[in-house]
C-alpha cells in the first residue's frame, strides 16, 4: 500500500543479502526506527525522525540508521520489527504505544538486539522504555489556555484512553484551574493518532460548543488549522506547528529526542547499556516550549515561562497531593507527589473534570 | 435537543458529506454506463495532491481545482484504457488503481507535506444567508459546497431528462443493443469513466483545499470506499445519493458532538458508526433482491466486446 514501505522492504532485502560479505570490525552500528505515522506528519513521528538524523550526524560514520514509517500498530509492526532485527540492526527504537507487545515478542526472538520502546510500560532483558514527561508541557499549556480563554471552556482532542493521555488531560486541567477557577474542559475522543479530517471535525465540534482554545493529543496540524479558520486559538503538539496557523498558534510543546538517542547509542557502544525506564522532561531539555506567539499578552508570556521554569527546577510537580479524583476519592495524599510508576498508571480524572473515562 | 445544536450538526454534516457526495456522484455516472471503478480512493488522493500542488505553486485555488480534475481524469484514463480497450477485469483493475494512486500521490507529494495554502473561505449569500435556520445551513458555505449542489442538479437532469442520459443508461443496461442501434459503447463509457475521475479529483481537492487545507499522505482516509457503498445505498439514483451522503455526514460527526455535550460512550463504538450504517443499509437493500436487481445497471462490471454479436 505504501510506497515507502516497499522501498524500505526492498532495502532490507538488499542489505541482508550484502550483510555477510561486508562484515568487518569497523562496521557502523546499525540503528533502526519504527514510526507509526509518516515522517512528514509534522508532529510525533517527524520529531522522532529529527532525533534520528541528529543522532546519526553526532556519531559521524560510526552509526548507520534505517527507518520504516507508517507502520500500523499490531501484527504488521511485529513483522517490521522482526525484519529490522533480522537484517542486523543492533538497536531498534519503536516509537508508539501500540508497538509495545510486538516489541516484546520480537525481543524474545532476538536476545542480542537492544530494543527501546517509547511510551510503554513493558520491559525485559533487552527492552527499555522511554517516555517524555509530556504532562509538564500540558500543565504549561493549561496555564496559558486558562488565562486566554474568554468562554472559560477549553477543548481537548484525545486519541486513546491510555494513562499517558489521561495524565495529560489532568495536567491541562490542573494548569488551567490554577489561574482560572471557572475553567471547564471538554474532551472528545477520536480514536486515532492521525486522521486530519477527523481531527478537524473534532476541533469544529468543540468550537461549536463554546470552546475557544483547542489542545490536541493527536499528531496532525489539522485542529490548529481549523482553529485558525475560525479565529480561535490552539497549542501545537510534539513539534513546532507555528507555520500552519500563524495567528491561532499560541506556542508548541516540542519533543526533542536526540539527547536520548545519542545517550542510548553511546551506552550500547560502550557496552554499558542496561534495560531501564527513562523519563525526561523540561529538566533534561528533551521537552521544550517553542515559538511562543509574540502577539500573546505579556502576562500570558510571563506565566508560560515562569510555570515552565518552576517545573524545570523541580520546585513544582503538577501531581502533588492532596488531590482527589472526580469521584471524590483521594488519589494523592497531602505532601506527596506521584512517582514515575504511579504516573504510568493514572487512570482517573482529577476533581473538577466533568467527564467519565471511556472503557 | 436545542435548535442551535441541531443546526450545527447539520452544517457539519453537509461539510463532511460533500467529499462523499462528489466522489459518489462521479461513480454513479460511471456505473450508469455499466463500468464499476473501485479506484475512487486512488483518484481522490491524486486529486487532493495535484489540487494542493497547483494551488501551492501558483497561489491560485481555481488552478488547483483544475489540476485536481485533470489528475483524477488521468487516473481514470488509465483505468479506461485497461478495462475498456483491453477488457481487463474491472474489479481487479479498480483495486490496482487505488493502490497505485495512494502510493503515487504519497511519492509525488512528499515535498509538499507541511506546506500550507489559504483554502476556500465560506461565502455568505446576501439575503438568503439571513433566513433563520435554512440560511446558515445552505447559504454560508464555500464555493465547492455550492458547486456540489449545482452538480447534483445537473447530474439529475442529464441522467433522467436528456437524450445523453438515455444513451448512458442504454449502454449500462445492454451495451449490445445499444451498439446495434449505432451507439458507440466504448466512447460513451470513456466519457462516463473520465467524468467519474474528474469528480473524484474534485472531491480530493475539497479535502486538501477546503476541508483541511493541507496535503498529507492518505489524507482521504477511506472516503472513496464509503462513496462506493453510497452508490448502492442510493440505488443508483442521484437524489437519494445526496440524502445518503449527508446521512453519512451525520453518522461520522454525531459521536464527536455527543461527546462534547457530555455523553460518554466508548470511542471504539462511536467510531464504528459510519461503517455500521453502511452495513445496515446494505442489509436493508439486499433484503429486497428484486428491487436491487431492478436498480443496478444490468451490465455493471461486464466488459463489452464489440466483436461479439
Amino acid at each position: 500500500m505504501k510506497l515507502n514501505k516497499w522501498i524500505s522492504a526492498a532495502a532490507f532485502a538488499v542489505s541482508s543479502l550484502l550483510a555477510p560479505a561486508s562484515m568487518a570490525a569497523d562496521e557502523p552500528l546499525k540503528v533502526g526506527f519504527v514510526y507509526v505515522g509518516p515522517v512528514g506528519d509534522h508532529g510525533w513521528s517527524y520529531e522522532h525522525d529529527q532525533g534520528r538524523i541528529e543522532m546519526e550526524q553526532h556519531f559521524g560514520g560510526k552509526v548507520s540508521t534505517t527507518f520504516v514509517e507508517n507502520v500500523p500498530e499490531g501484527a504488521d509492526a511485529e513483522r517490521v520489527i522482526t525484519q529490522l532485527a533480522k537484517s542486523g540492526h543492533d538497536v531498534i527504537f519503536t516509537t508508539s504505544f501500540g508497538f509495545m507487545n510486538p516489541t516484546i515478542k520480537a525481543a524474545k526472538r532476538f536476545p542480542k538486539v537492544r530494543f527501546e520502546h517509547a511510551t510503554g510500560y513493558k520491559r525485559s532483558k533487552n527492552v527499555s522504555t522511554y517516555i517524555l514527561r509530556t504532562y509538564e508541557g500540558r500543565y504549561v499549556s493549561g496555564v496559558a489556555a486558562g488565562m486566554t480563554t474568554k468562554t472559560n471552556v477549553i477543548g481537548y482532542i484525545a486519541s486513546f484512553p491510555i494513562p499517558e493521555v489521561i495524565r495529560d488531560i489532568n495536567a491541562v486541567y490542573l494548569g488551567a484551574k490554577s489561574v482560572n477557577p471557572d475553567v471547564q474542559i471538554k474532551i472528545v475522543w477520536v480514536n486515532t493518532w492521525y486522521d486530519p479530517g477527523k481531527e478537524a471535525d473534532a476541533a469544529n465540534a468543540l468550537m461549536d460548543q463554546g470552546v475557544d482554545i483547542i489542545l490536541q493529543h493527536t499528531d496532525s496540524p489539522a485542529p490548529l488549522i481549523a482553529a485558525e479558520k475560525r479565529g480561535m486559538m490552539g497549542i501545537g503538539q510534539a513539534s513546532d506547528m507555528s507555520h500552519f496557523a500563524p495567528t491561532a498558534h499560541m506556542f508548541s510543546i516540542r519533543d526533542v529526542w536526540a539527547p536520548h538517542y545519542i545517550r542510548t547509542v553511546e551506552e550500547v557502544m560502550a557496552g554499558s547499556w542496561k534495560p531501564e525506564d527513562y523519563w525526561g522532561g523540561f529538566a533534561e531539555e528533551i521537552l521544550q516550549v517553542v515559538s511562543v506567539n509574540p502577539t500573546l499578552p505579556e502576562e500570558v508570556k510571563t506565566a508560560i515561562s515562569s510555570s515552565e521554569a518552576k517545573i524545570k527546577s523541580g520546585q513544582f510537580h503538577p501531581f502533588t497531593g492532596p488531590m482527589k479524583d472526580n469521584q471524590g476519592k483521594e488519589v494523592i495524599p497531602a505532601g506527596k507527589t506521584l512517582n514515575d510508576k504511579e504516573l504510568a498508571s493514572v487512570m482517573w480524572y482529577v476533581e473538577g473534570i466533568d467527564a467519565t473515562i471511556p472503557k | 435537543m436545542d435548535m442551535e445544536l441541531f443546526q450545527q450538526i447539520l452544517v457539519a454534516a453537509i461539510k463532511t458529506g460533500t467529499p462523499l457526495l462528489l466522489v459518489a456522484l462521479g461513480e454513479l455516472i460511471c456505473e450508469k454506463s455499466g463500468v464499476l471503478n473501485l479506484g475512487q480512493e486512488g483518484m481522490m488522493l491524486m486529486g487532493a495532491m495535484a489540487g494542493f500542488a497547483g494551488a501551492y505553486f501558483s497561489g491560485n485555488l481555481a488552478l488547483g481545482l483544475l489540476l485536481a480534475m485533470v489528475a483524477g481524469m488521468m487516473m481514470a484514463g488509465i483505468f479506461a484504457l485497461l478495462s475498456l480497450n483491453l477488457n481487463t477485469n474491472q474489479v481487479a483493475t479498480g483495486l490496482a488503481l487505488t493502490i497505485f494512486g495512494s502510493g503515487l500521490s504519497a511519492f509525488l507529494g512528499a515535498s509538499l507535506v507541511g506546506s500550507t495554502v489559504n483554502g476556500f473561505k465560506p461565502i455568505a449569500i446576501p439575503l438568503l444567508s439571513d433566513i433563520p435556520f435554512v440560511g446558515p445551513l445552505l447559504f454560508n458555505h464555500d464555493i465547492l459546497v455550492y458547486g456540489s449542489f449545482v452538480l447534483v442538479a445537473i447530474c439529475w437532469w442529464v441522467v433522467n431528462k436528456t437524450r445523453a442520459g438515455l444513451t448512458l443508461r442504454a449502454v449500462g443496461e445492454n451495451p449490445y443493443s445499444a451498439n446495434a442501434l449505432g451507439i458507440k459503447v466504448i466512447k460513451v463509457r470513456y466519457i462516463a469513466v473520465l467524468t467519474g475521475g474528474a469528480f473524484a479529483g474534485l472531491a480530493g481537492a475539497y479535502m486538501s483545499l477546503s476541508y483541511t487545507p493541507m496535503w498529507m499522505e492518505n489524507m482521504t482516509a477511506g472516503r472513496g470506499w464509503i462513496a462506493l457503498s453510497l452508490v448502492v445505498f442510493a440505488s443508483w439514483r442521484v437524489g437519494y445519493l445526496m440524502v445518503g451522503a449527508y446521512l453519512f455526514g451525520v453518522a461520522s460527526i454525531l459521536h464527536l458532538v455527543m461527546q462534547g455535550i457530555g455523553f460518554t460512550i466508548s470511542p471504539n463504538l462511536l467510531a464504528m458508526m459510519p461503517y455500521v450504517a453502511t452495513i445496515v443499509v446494505m442489509v436493508i437493500i439486499s433484503s429486497n433482491p428484486i428491487r436491487q436487481k431492478l436498480a443496478a445497471p444490468m451490465s455493471l462490471a461486464k466488459p463489452f466486446d464489440s466483436r461479439r454479436h
